[in-house]
């Protein structure tokens, strides 16, 4: 799936917004999250490759695997936050799209706690 | 998994057709089944793109071993 497909896909689907945005903004809002789907949907699969890559990376350099699947989850739950808020202020909602966002950090940030630990050990084990 | 990118035309169709319908009925003097068909075609398309939603999400907690 190339980026002209992509891209026609996008023009397309902004035009079909806009054309249903005056009569009933609802649909409008529908087909932008459709077509965001569709897209992120079409490019997933060669995300997949990039990620088995990087987990023969960390398997080479023998890094324990639980931080790379931390750093994974922190991407996806980055990814789902900013889709979120996004879609929620496409449609005017600024309030909800930075709660989203708030919530999104929140997480992130509890996801990143143990390696902070594992960091703050490391440091202290080479001071001598 | 093939992706239809037709879904977006047939959300488009059915948004022409419902506020069509909907300016039809409106100067035909029935306000409320105007109403009712617009919630209808909302609902329809909320199905359609839940569904679309649930699928990504699925997508993506499989891709990056969330949870």
């Amino acid at each position: 799936m190339n980026i002209f497909q992509i891209v026609a896909i996008g023009v397309m689907a902004a035009i079909l917004a806009i054309l249903l945005k005056n009569h009933k903004p609802e649909f409008g809002i529908y087909i932008s999250i459709v077509a965001g789907l569709i897209i992120f949907l079409l490019v997933l699969s060669q995300l997949q490759s990039v990620i088995e890559i990087l987990n023969q990376l960390a398997g080479r350099i023998d890094i324990e695997d639980v931080y790379l699947s931390i750093v994974l989850k922190i991407v996806a739950i980055a990814y789902i936050a900013e889709f979120g808020a996004q879609v929620c202020r496409d449609a005017g909602e600024g309030v909800i799209a930075s709660k989203i966002e708030f919530a999104g950090k929140v997480l992130i940030m509890v996801m990143a706690v143990p390696i902070l630990v594992s960091l703050m050990d490391l440091i202290i084990n080479m001071v001598p | 998994m093939t992706i239809n990118v037709d879904i977006i035309f047939k959300i488009a169709a059915i948004g022409i057709i419902v506020s069509v319908l909907n300016m039809v009925l409106n100067k035909a003097g029935r306000e409320e089944q105007a109403m009712m068909t617009t919630l209808v075609g909302i609902v329809v398309v909320l199905m359609m793109v839940i569904n679309l939603v649930s699928n990504l999400f699925d997508t993506v907690k499989t891709m990056f071993q969330l949870y």
